[in-house]
């Protein structure tokens, strides 16, 4: 991977322009002048250096709503800025970054700190504030507060609001400032000890299972919830039938709820557990083979709207003990595109501008940033992606300084060639 | 004669032809134990480690026992004792061992999965002496001598196992093995201690002990763990002796005699009625002398020992 300041004038020329702004596709060229766009069309310039394309889709730089750069506190794992290079080498321009760190962003004075630091990224990148303090799910953070250092939503991330009267006032709280709420949604006491989803499985290899349940009840509750108080819901890493039925319902009575799918509950069933793959260890859990189909189903409908990665970096030593012990997540920027065409686009057939809204328009406007990208004056956030080659992900792939990747010896479809934000080109 | 996995992790897909070679064999050492001399050359210079990361008296005992009537060198492992509790990794700790360049290691450790993790890190053969809630296979071997030598067969015959099977992998070896040498089985227990999934493994699942003890031709009781009584998976121990509890007034309700086994340690009183424990329909003493026969065999089997006259 290279990066490099880009020209007074770049020309991405010829390839195939994919607005999900404006949910149009044709052959023709990008001008960025000043990091800025500066022409979308047929464009003929002088003195302009020239990004061949040929055979290659422009589109909107992606947007992930859902990362962990563990700075503060564990910058072995990962820090802002090389959680940036990760998300360069995937596409990503943007990027909301949960609040679990060490300390928790639970104050004005810590996002100001995200904030700052992003400031010197090569990539945007967004604090979401934990909703209440310390991430305990008992008292409210001062969001407002928050707002103004830079907060874009709230969530305690993977300590789910168990209180229903805390995830009340959250959502009026948090409503009232027009953010929105995010609660990883699954039933503590249900869930109980699960490492894994509960089913034929989990029983063969005697580990105590997640059921699925524990996620379809919480996901009611908030949705009764952000009905009854108005506010904004975003539902994260989606991993049932069930769930994507519940959300399914809602938005015909609702319609300010949005929700996130990862790659990994789209391309995994349980099964791949079968030899105790610890990178195979998320929250929520990889599930059955009927919900990984009801999510492809949710997607295609657009019950679905966003995909969003969920990159959990982890050491070695966190991942290489016994599956009990060994932490959730999996990272996941660098490999996001090839495996989401790969089953969306390429086994499923669907269209690949729906699977770009989701990484694009979709995200973006759930936080509600500008997502009509490609027009004039617009600060260049652009991606350029070969659809449809085939290619195997490596540990070279990854720019994480973790590795724990299930994907790893996976023959993906669709690569990303060029990401181009903050004035820097790189090439992939 | 040889298995023709190199390790014995769990019954899960393991040939059934292994699994007749172990127990043929295990009624070849049962011969061994009982001659004045018990003791054969069979793995003379073999090393075995016996790594135990949880509390076991009889399956560490059992294996040593073997390893010794084999003739093989023998290494103890405990947790309680090890540098475990000096914060090194279970993968340092048995890299560790196998540089001091053993044949074998026997592995008892309190997570699922753990013995395959260690197949990973170690050349030597691993034999799994249990894994948390997942397998205990050479207790299901033993089990199954035990029926072999009472009834003479396997297939068709008829196996109930009793208790909690949630947290049992004794229950789930059983079911394992049982299925691939053609039994049937029966599991019954309180609803809150059998796995929701547990029939997708090819059993029957029956709440009702005295319909399970009438169509039992053996009965395989598992301990009840006290600690699970707090977590509220069953009320209280009266109420389970009353649903559960193996008695002798449960037992001659029935015209047919079907054999008690109890993978130890018991709870008198509680899973099984000492009467009943102590009883004639009871083999679970022969499941002892089984056990080390058993894991002589496997020891044997997977060490490739030199054929003993």
């Amino acid at each position: 991977m290279k990066h490099k300041k880009l020209a007074k004038k770049t020309l991405f020329k010829g390839g195939t322009i994919l607005d999900p702004a404006a949910d149009k596709e044709f052959k023709g060229d990008v001008l960025v002048e000043n990091g800025k766009i500066a022409a979308v069309g047929n464009i003929a310039v002088d003195s302009a250096e020239v990004i061949d394309c040929q055979g290659l889709v422009v589109t909107h730089g992606f947007c992930d709503l859902h990362v962990h750069f563990r700075e503060p506190g564990r910058e072995d794992k990962e820090t802002l800025q090389t959680g940036s290079i990760a998300a360069l080498a995937g596409g990503f321009t943007r990027v909301f970054a949960m609040p679990n760190t060490d300390p928790p962003i639970d104050s004005p004075e810590s996002v100001r700190f995200i904030a700052e630091k992003a400031e010197a990224c090569p990539i945007h990148i967004h604090p979401i504030g934990a909703a209440t303090k310390g991430q305990l799910g008992k008292e409210l953070t001062e969001i407002s507060g928050m707002v103004q250092e830079g907060a874009m939503a709230f969530s305690d991330d993977g300590l789910p609001i168990m209180d229903g009267g805390v995830m009340r006032r959250v959502l009026e709280y948090g409503g009232m400032l027009d953010k929105p709420i995010i609660n990883h949604a699954e039933d503590v006491c249900l869930r109980d000890d699960g490492v894994m989803n509960e089913g034929r499985m989990s029983t063969r290899l005697g580990l105590p299972g997640n059921p699925v349940v524990a996620e379809g009840v919480m996901v009611h509750r908030d949705l009764e919830l952000a009905k009854l108080t108005g506010a904004k819901l975003h539902v994260p890493h989606i991993s049932t039938a069930s769930a994507t039925e519940l959300v399914a319902k809602m938005k015909k009575h609702y319609e300010r709820i949005s929700a996130e799918v990862s790659p990994h509950h789209l391309y995994f069933t349980d099964n791949d557990l079968h030899e105790f793959n610890t990178n195979l260890k998320v929250a929520p859990p990889i599930r059955s083979k009927t919900d990984r189909m009801e999510l492809i189903k949710g997607f295609k409908t657009g019950v679905i709207d966003c995909i969003a990665t969920d990159h959990a970096p982890h050491t070695i030593e966190d991942k290489e003990s016994t599956f009990d012990l060994a932490e959730f997540g999996m990272i996941g920027l660098e490999s996001c595109l090839g495996v989401v065409l790969k089953i969306l686009v390429h086994e499923e057939g669907i269209d690949l501008m729906t699977v770009i809204k989701a990484l694009t328009v979709n995200p973006r406007d759930v936080m509600g940033f500008n997502s009509n990208l490609f027009t004039d004056n617009a600060p260049v956030e652009l991606t350029v992606f070969d659809p449809s080659e085939t290619w195997e992900f490596t540990k070279d792939d990854i720019y994480s300084k973790s590795s724990n990747s299930p994907f790893i010896g996976k023959v993906l479809a669709g690569k990303v060639k060029y990401t181009v934000v903050k004035g820097q080109l790189t090439s992939v | 004669m040889s298995l023709q996995q190199k390790h014995l992790l769990g019954l899960e897909g393991y040939p059934a032809e292994d699994i007749q070679t172990i127990i043929d064999t295990a009624f070849t050492f049962r011969e061994v134990l009982e001659r004045p001399i018990k003791k054969v050359p069979s793995l003379q210079g073999k090393t075995i480690v016996n790594l135990f990361f949880e509390n076991s008296t009889r399956t560490r005992i059992s294996f040593e026992l073997a390893q010794k009537r084999l003739s093989a060198d023998t290494v103890n492992f405990s947790a309680s004792t090890s540098s475990l509790k000096k914060g090194e990794s279970f993968k340092d700790t048995v890299q560790n061992i196998e540089a001091m360049k053993i044949d074998a290691c026997v592995m008892r450790h309190p997570a699922p999965g753990a013995p395959l993790r260690l197949t990973e890190y170690v050349d030597a053969v691993v034999i799994n002496a249990g894994d948390g809630t997942h397998e205990h296979p050479t207790q299901a071997i033993l089990d199954m001598t035990s029926l072999q030598e009472k009834f003479g067969y396997l297939n068709g015959l008829k196996v109930g196992i009793v208790g909690d099977i949630s947290h049992s992998r004794v229950a789930l070896s059983n079911m394992h093995g049982l299925i691939t040498m053609g039994a049937e089985v029966t599991l019954c227990g309180p609803a809150t201690l059998i796995p929701p999934h547990i029939k997708e493994l090819g059993v029957q699942v029956n709440y009702n002990i005295d319909e399970v003890i009438e169509w039992a031709d053996a009965l395989n009781v598992l301990r009840i763990q006290m600690e699970r009584m707090g977590v509220s998976l069953f009320p209280s121990i009266r109420e389970y002796r009353s649903l559960f509890g193996i008695t002798t007034e449960r037992l001659t309700k029935h015209k047919k005699e079907i054999v008690i086994m109890h993978p130890g340690p018991m709870n008198r009183g509680v899973e099984i009625e000492s009467a009943v424990a102590d009883g004639d329909q009871a083999i679970i003493l022969d499941q002892v002398l089984n056990g080390v026969a058993s894991r002589m065999a496997i020891l044997y089997l997977l060490l490739g020992g030199k054929a003993e006259s």
